[in-house]
């Protein structure tokens, strides 16, 4: 039966205290902290990341098409879903869409993907969900919105996680909202968005779904409930008739608002918890309301490590500067740089070397076995073999799943960039082949020789209106 | 040795420019001060020259760079690029078609002008490739830095006791190089304010990186016998004793065997041109070297890669002050690219300029007044080097010159 067969989470490593924001305003208290994806980082990189928890072990090339759901997307027009696709290695073949524009966007994605498998055109869509709303300064929303990912892979297989049923409801209810020219969301009096619209839609479609299937709250043990802000989260779910106990955190003190992510997110960090038997009721909201009811199967059990929501909360350090935050979010006017912008990859050699460059593929040579990841200025296609000289005798080899030791770094305080110094590192991987790899989610001094990295798929630079993506390294902390 | 180019070729004369941040002259300017200094030197005109062989990194292509400002008529000359390397390999052209017998006299130069670019360091001039997605637009100083990290980890070194070698490389630079008034950086720095400099890139800091300055250097070639010729009644005329260049696969960053203490490829081209030039024990045979000492970790490993300093023990020879003015081995008897500066296209010359003034006793032409001699005793052979790239890819040269008979 058709269901979720994976699932995975990210949640960046800076963790940015509310204090520390209202401290900057001369503002006092601040509850809890907020994720805040890195300099880097945006819906694709986030997207990969959670992606990649998924697949864990999964063949991407089994897998049909990929559903990206987000109302950050770096590209209005390029498909953000293709470029995540191609890092994540899925085939050409693939029929990726993007979702976009409504908070409601990660579930209505997922219910398409169950529709497309179940209805058999597709046998197997990876969801993934990821926001990283901007707030402006010193306003509500820059202490409400945090960053993060989750993926959910619908499968025809045998099931993790079925889905019992869903109800949705679609009401063009504006009490919040961002036109194509705004930075920042803007917001109708609070009280009509609260009255006439939170506390009463998603109501209705948890209502819907819960008849349609003739249970009860009572049968439900988990609600995975949408919520802005913790004091209306929990009048709305007490007003859904759940006892507290039922309510799966949304994460508000921890993570933040993030969005779109937040109803798949809460979903993955439900899921680590559940055991067989389990009925999960999920209700996102924006624009309406999508209510589904999941079942948790046995097969949840072999599923269980990814990093998912849980590990990833441990996973963090604090960002203590409310500068290097406004800094890594173009939010502050910096002085022009000393140095000309470096130029974005050449769009037609970047198309021609996609497959090696964007995946992360080396070669390894037919003839001595010996992995090699090769990377110049010019080329990502190696020739003659570096260990036999063998000329053309390769099979593709994949370095983004490998970890690696650190054999030597520089932290570099001349190249600049958005968050100097840049840790400019040469990685050894397991199982052989090196490459060359900025480091980052590290401070300067935890670094060493023969650290052991990971590899994260992140963003170079954006300039002359193009995001330039590559890979870096960062360290194992599990 | 067969093919070899030791004793065939002699220099008649050279010249080089100040270098530094010449704000007051272009390429054009540099390559017709240094080119009339050899001109003058070896006592030839213009017209003389029958070939050349300009090299340029960043001032300028074809031959035209170098026929247009000295008005040279119609003559061969062909323009060499080879990063820092590209000088010397200028020099290694001319010197083998004299070997060869086609030209008599030629001229060998080297030119860069790199401030009017307006920004610090070099610039990367390439065609946007896929790799530009790849890195994020680092320079050199961090992939010279990464040398100073691994060795360090290697030979078990703190970082205080590191930065405190790497550092003592610059200030004996800084030593040599305030008594040039041709070079870029002309102060004596106390060693204490090296150290705590401010990082350029970890654990290099300000004074563990040369400059990036505007200059050219000039060499006349010819046959020994014109040589002679035309330095009679003058100092002597140089020899050379051996040129080699090797070529690294440039795949430091993506090959495990690249240990990051060490530049293999300096190791070849060094073996090279010791068996050349018939030498057996660089450490005691050869009287001084130029080397490319772009960043101060460059020369310490150089140091050993050229078989001067046994592996992993250059620190012993540095802090014993082995490689200073008046230690056993002088190196960078000019301030070096650290003082001297570096315009990447002239270095090599430069280096050839130092040693071919030091043999013919002259090297106290350009003493800045009042400071002591800088005058190597009795040097009988010297070796340049340059280090072109970055260690993980790299064109190397190793060159001899010395006197008649070494």
């Amino acid at each position: 039966m058709a269901g979720i067969v994976s699932y995975g989470a990210y949640v960046p490593y800076y963790r940015l205290p509310r204090s520390i924001v209202n401290e900057a305003w001369g503002r006092r208290g601040g509850t809890g902290e907020k994720a805040v994806a890195g300099f880097d980082e945006d819906s694709i990189t986030m997207s990969v990341a959670a992606g990649l928890d998924c697949l864990n072990g999964t063949d991407p090339k089994t897998v049909d098409a990929l559903f990206l759901a987000t109302t950050t997307a770096p590209y209005k027009e390029r498909q953000n879903s293709t470029i995540v696709a191609t890092v994540l290695d899925l085939r050409r073949e693939a029929r990726n869409a993007d979702f976009g524009n409504c908070l409601r966007v990660g579930s209505s994605a997922l219910l398409s993907a169950l529709d497309a498998v179940r209805a058999g055109s597709l046998k197997s869509v990876l969801v993934t969900a990821a926001d990283m709303r901007l707030g402006g300064a010193a306003g509500e929303d820059e202490l409400a919105f945090g960053d993060g990912s989750a993926a959910l892979l619908i499968g025809d297989g045998k099931a993790a996680v079925e889905i019992e049923g869903s109800y949705t409801l679609s009401d063009d209810l504006v009490d919040y909202w961002r036109s194509h020219e705004d930075d920042f969301v803007r917001h109708w009096e609070d009280r009509f968005g609260r009255d006439a619209g939170y506390m009463m839609i998603p109501i209705e479609a948890a209502k819907g779904v819960l008849a349609k299937l003739n249970i009860t709250q009572k049968d439900i043990a988990k609600l995975c409930l949408y919520g802005a802000n913790t004091r209306a989260h929990q009048g709305l779910a007490k007003r859904m008739g759940f006892d507290p106990s039922q309510v799966q955190d949304p994460m508000l003190d921890t993570v933040g608002d993030t969005g779109a992510a937040q109803p798949l997110m809460t979903l993955v960090a439900a899921l680590e918890e559940a055991k067989a038997g389990d009925k999960i009721l999920l209700v996102s909201y924006g624009n309406g309301s999508d209510a589904i009811v999941f079942k948790v199967m046995p097969e949840i059990e072999k599923i269980r490590d990814r990093r998912g929501i849980k590990r990833h909360l441990e996973i963090k350090r604090t960002l203590d500067n409310y500068g290097r935050y406004l800094r890594w979010r173009n939010m502050v006017s910096l002085p022009p740089s000393n140095r000309p912008p470096g130029a974005p990859a050449s769009p037609s050699a970047q198309w021609r070397e996609h497959s090696s460059a964007l995946p992360l593929y080396g070669v390894k040579c037919k003839k001595c076995g010996t992995p090699q990841l090769f990377l110049s200025g010019s080329s990502t296609r190696a020739h003659v073999c570096l260990e036999c000289l063998a000329k053309d005798e390769f099979e593709p080899y994949r370095f983004a799943d490998k970890r690696g030791k650190v054999t030597t770094f520089s932290h570099d305080y001349l190249t600049g960039g958005i968050d100097p110094p840049v840790t400019a590192t040469v990685v050894d991987f397991e199982g052989g082949g090196r490459g060359e790899f900025d480091m980052v989610d590290r401070e300067p001094g935890e670094c060493k020789v023969g650290m052991e990295v990971e590899m994260t798929f992140r963003k170079m630079r954006y300039t002359y209106g193009t995001h330039t993506y590559y890979w870096k390294c960062k360290p194992v902390r599990d | 040795m067969p093919g070899s180019i030791k004793d065939r070729v002699a220099i008649a004369g050279m010249g080089c420019t100040r270098f530094g941040e010449r704000w007051d002259a272009n390429a054009a300017d540099f390559l017709v001060d240094a080119a009339y200094q050899a001109f003058e030197d070896a006592g030839i005109e213009p017209g003389d020259v029958e070939a050349a062989w300009v090299g340029t990194q960043n001032s300028g292509m074809t031959g035209m760079t170098l026929s247009e400002p000295l008005r040279l008529p119609y003559i061969p000359i062909t323009r060499v690029e080879n990063a820092c390397a590209t000088a010397s390999d200028a020099f290694r052209n001319a010197c083998y078609a004299v070997a060869a017998g086609i030209y008599d006299i030629v001229l060998a130069i080297g030119v860069d002008k790199f401030k009017d670019s307006g920004v610090s360091g070099l610039t990367d001039g390439s065609t946007p490739g896929p790799g530009h997605a790849m890195g994020s637009g680092g320079m050199p100083p961090r992939a010279f830095a990464r040398l100073a990290t691994t060795y360090f980890d290697r030979y078990g070194l703190s970082y205080e006791e590191g930065k405190h070698m790497i550092c003592r490389v610059s200030w004996k630079s800084h030593v040599n190089g305030a008594r040039n008034r041709n070079a870029h950086f002309q102060r004596e720095v106390p060693l204490e304010t090296m150290i705590n400099a401010p990082m350029i890139a970890w654990p290099l800091g300000l004074f563990d990186c040369c400059g990036v300055s505007d200059g050219s250097a000039a060499a006349i070639i010819t046959t020994p016998e014109v040589a002679k010729n035309l330095r009679k009644g003058k100092e002597p005329p140089v020899f050379v004793k051996a040129l080699q260049i090797s070529m690294s696969p440039r795949d430091g960053n993506y090959n495990p065997k690249f240990d990051y203490t060490h530049v293999e490829t300096t190791v070849r081209a060094a073996s090279a041109a010791y068996k050349e030039a018939a030498i057996t024990d660089p450490r005691e045979q050869i009287s001084m070297a130029e080397v490319h000492d772009c960043f101060s970790i460059t020369e310490a490993v150089t140091m050993e890669d050229l078989g001067f300093s046994p592996r992993g023990k250059v620190r012993d020879d540095i802090e014993s002050g082995f490689f200073d003015l008046d230690g056993k081995l002088p190196i960078q008897t000019d301030g070096g690219l650290k003082c001297f500066g570096h315009p990447v296209g002239a270095s090599g010359i430069r280096m050839i300029y130092e040693m071919y003034l030091q043999l013919q006793g002259r090297a106290d032409k350009l003493l800045n007044p009042g400071m002591p001699s800088r005058q190597v005793k009795n040097p009988k052979l010297g070796l340049t080097h340059n280090l072109g790239g970055a260690p993980a890819g790299c064109a190397i040269f190793v060159g001899i010159v010395g006197l008649e008979g070494a």
